[in-house]
């Protein structure tokens, strides 16, 4: 105690002099924004989010028209190396140092909530459009969030019900051993009864399991029609491969993703992948619209690859924040008032087409069940899906009536 | 391994107390101002409950010889016990720590027993066991949410009176632990327990037949970095509001290596040099993206090849001083 009193009589009046400068000027609604891309770069996340986030941020900092109008936009990223504590760490700085205005993008969900809890504690923005959690949502979500993109619930929702619809009405699921897996399998089931299929098994695997051949035997010895993928990452692209070796989609039964993305059944390849079914809310191949995006965004990459669902939500997601600027006139840089402003007006974009953001944060748009296509159909490296079924926003998302949101009214 | 970890220059003991004593007085009065000269308070805090976790892991390794590779259980464990306590029990943070602490001590009583009964690479190999043993309990446990963690931990009011949210209190709070923790090593190494165990560092067999019990002293060892090493989990818990698997997965207990040897193995400073060294480069070069990994990686294999000392065990060894 004594040692801070001292310390604090050392302290200047400069420094005083300019944090209340500081702290003023944060009340003043003017023309700067600054969009912090926090996402992994690194690692096992960066082809669905990575570079191609920053380069979506920076395409709907560019097409928002604002620039043209004298307003100056920023944006600066990082990589959150996919640890809780150095994504809460640069969000932290970025928002009390950098001045940053909304956190876009934020995959990983242990990261995605940490962020959150920050956002609301500082009355900034988190706009997630990586991270699966439908929790961000649900009980932990915040006035100063929203998610965009897709979500656990949604991704149960759509491949569990559009496949029964489809004919796939017998399950068995492979289900990665931990609470999200668990998660995974217990949405999916419960959407799959609903919709009058039957489950007939399902078998835990340990995470990070190299070996899925005794599973993937007692999948197959079931004789159900859909084999149920719940879990992610390399557990998903290893049982995919080795269901391949099997021939398990040759021999009838349908392989389904429950998380699963364009960039995985890319390097996949479809030698390995066809036959699979999973569900997105965004493919770059859906209609002109999206097309001339997704040849904009490929060229603007080192990499060239296709826009994922996850680039196209920070696109998107950004594109209706400088609309809800442009509303308010100026950015007050007051994270919730904007958020309000973001749900009180529909969104409107090319990608995702008119849809809502609801009062708990939730982006609501069709979600779609697409089916890996055989290498013969495909008529080049990034022609990967055709679509089997839709399923409308707002059958696809959690409805408000479920929901533990503080911020829904029962 | 003797080479490695000596670090320690042979002078009378008198000057060495006064060196030390000296960047001692240097260090706490250059952490107590650190809020006034506008560096990031929460940086440093992170970088304080780095620094103590690796100097509980250096006074094993460093005076003890003892490489343990699971030192994330520790960390982990007194951060999700320290979260739980707070956020569902609504316990007030003094008690959170505590209970942190004493759940990082029982773990380390239990896994010591297992683990110092082997030495060198399988005394590694068991706690690393230990480890992942562990991380996959918490993995599947309800009370740890899985990948999502334990989230918003309330901070509260110590005492009932410092509020926490507050950062300049925070930082003090932490700064106060880690002063604790760090004074509570130097000790432990300058005292005649710090000497046997230096002595079983250099030869077991010998200290045997000088009529020591190296194992007790051994495990008492292990016990107390454990223990401090919770203390750091739980201090984390209360900076960053969270507790998730990073915290007990293996690449935690690599980290922790790596910042004891950027720093200098066996020395009093090292570690918490070394712990400030990795904790700015993963915060402060984020924005360059693939290239953080790359450059630690750079930064290790430099510091393997030029100054094996790290960098407080080359600056004591050039100036011929014990720090």
């Amino acid at each position: 105690m004594r040692i801070r009193l001292a310390a604090l009589l050392v302290g200047t009046a400069l420094t005083f002099g300019m944090t209340f400068a500081a702290m003023a000027q944060d009340k003043v609604t003017d023309k700067n924004v600054k969009i912090g891309v926090l996402t992994d770069l690194s690692s096992l996340y960066a082809d669905l989010g990575g570079e191609g986030s920053v380069v979506a941020a920076e395409m709907a900092a560019d097409d928002s028209g604002l620039k043209a109008k004298g307003w100056k936009i920023d944006v600066i990223s990082a990589d959150h190396q996919n640890k809780p504590d150095v994504g809460a760490g640069i969000a932290r700085r970025w928002i009390d140092t950098d001045k940053v205005d909304i956190i876009a993008d934020v995959p990983n969900s242990g990261v995605a909530l940490a962020v959150n809890n920050i956002v609301k504690e500082k009355n900034s923005i988190l706009l997630d459009s990586g991270a699966g959690s439908s929790e961000l949502t649900n009980t932990q979500c915040t006035p100063n969030t929203v998610h965009f993109t897709y979500d656990t619930y949604m991704l149960a929702q759509s491949t569990g019900g559009a496949m029964v619809k489809a004919g796939g009405d017998t399950w068995f699921f492979i289900t990665a051993d931990y609470a999200f897996g668990h998660a995974l399998e217990n949405d999916t089931t419960a959407v799959v009864k609903a919709n009058g299929g039957k489950v007939l098994g399902s078998v835990k695997a340990p995470l990070n399991t190299a070996d899925f051949s005794s599973y993937l035997l007692q999948a197959q010895a079931s004789k159900a029609k859909v084999i149920g993928l719940a879990n992610a990452g390399g557990d998903t692209t290893n049982s995919i491969k080795q269901a391949a070796e099997f021939g398990i989609v040759k021999g009838g039964q349908k392989l389904a993703g429950l998380l699963m993305f364009l960039s995985d059944v890319h390097s996949l390849g479809l030698n390995v992948a066809q036959g699979l079914n999973l569900s997105e809310t965004f493919y770059w191949d859906a209609n002109d619209q999206t097309r001339a995006f997704s040849k904009r965004f490929s060229e603007r990459l080192k990499t060239h690859a296709m826009p994922t669902m996850v680039h196209a939500g920070v696109y998107a997601g950004l594109l209706h924040y400088f609309k809800a600027l442009e509303a308010l006139g100026g950015n007050p840089h007051d994270g919730a008032k904007v958020v309000a402003k973001m749900k009180e007006m529909p969104t409107d974009d090319p990608l995702f087409g008119k849809g809502v953001i609801r009062i708990d944060g939730r982006a609501i748009h069709p979600a779609f069940l697409f089916e890996v296509k055989a290498p013969a159909e495909s008529k080049g490296p990034w022609d990967l899906y055709k679509l089997v079924g839709t399923t409308p926003g707002d059958q696809a998302f959690r409805p408000l009536s479920e929901s533990k949101c503080s911020l829904v009214k029962h | 391994m003797a080479a490695l970890t000596d670090n320690t220059v042979r002078t009378t003991s008198r000057r060495i107390i006064g060196d030390e004593m000296i960047v001692f007085i240097l260090m706490t009065a250059v952490l107590a101002i650190v809020p006034m000269t506008g560096i990031y308070p929460y940086f440093v805090m992170q970088g304080l409950c780095f620094a103590l976790l690796a100097c509980a892991f250096n006074l094993l390794l460093g005076y003890g010889g003892l490489l343990s590779f699971g030192h994330a259980m520790f960390l982990g464990t007194a951060g999700y016990v320290c979260a739980h306590a707070l956020k569902v029990w609504g316990f007030p943070p003094e008690l959170g720590i505590v209970a942190g602490v004493v759940a990082a001590a029982l773990l380390s009583i239990v896994t010591g027993v297992v683990a110092i009964r082997r030495q060198g690479i399988y005394f590694a190999m068991i706690t690393l066991a230990l480890a992942q043993l562990l991380y996959f309990i918490y993995l599947q446990t309800p009370f740890t949410h899985g990948e999502d963690g334990i989230q918003g931990v309330p901070q509260g009011k110590m005492f009932g009176v410092l509020d926490l949210s507050h950062p300049d209190t925070l930082y003090y709070v932490v700064l106060g632990g880690f002063l604790f923790g760090f004074l509570a090593i130097y000790r432990a190494i300058n005292s005649p327990f710090g000497e046997v165990l230096k002595a079983i560092r250099e030869n077991e067999q010998r200290a045997i037949s000088l009529g020591y019990k190296t194992d007790q002293y051994k495990l008492l060892a292990y016990i107390l970095s454990g223990t401090l090493a919770g203390l750091a989990g739980s201090l984390k818990v209360l900076v960053a509001q969270n507790a998730s698997l990073t915290d007990v997965h293996w690449t935690m207990s690599g980290e922790i290596v790596l910042m004891t040897l950027v720093g200098g193995l066996g020395t009093v400073f090292g570690p918490v040099a070394g712990a400030f060294a990795i904790i700015a480069m993963q915060q402060y070069l984020a924005g360059f993206g693939q290239w953080v990994t790359v450059i630690q990686g750079v930064i290790f294999v430099v510091c393997v090849l030029t100054f094996r000392r790290g960098v407080v065990g080359e600056i004591a060894h050039y100036f011929k001083r014990s720090l």
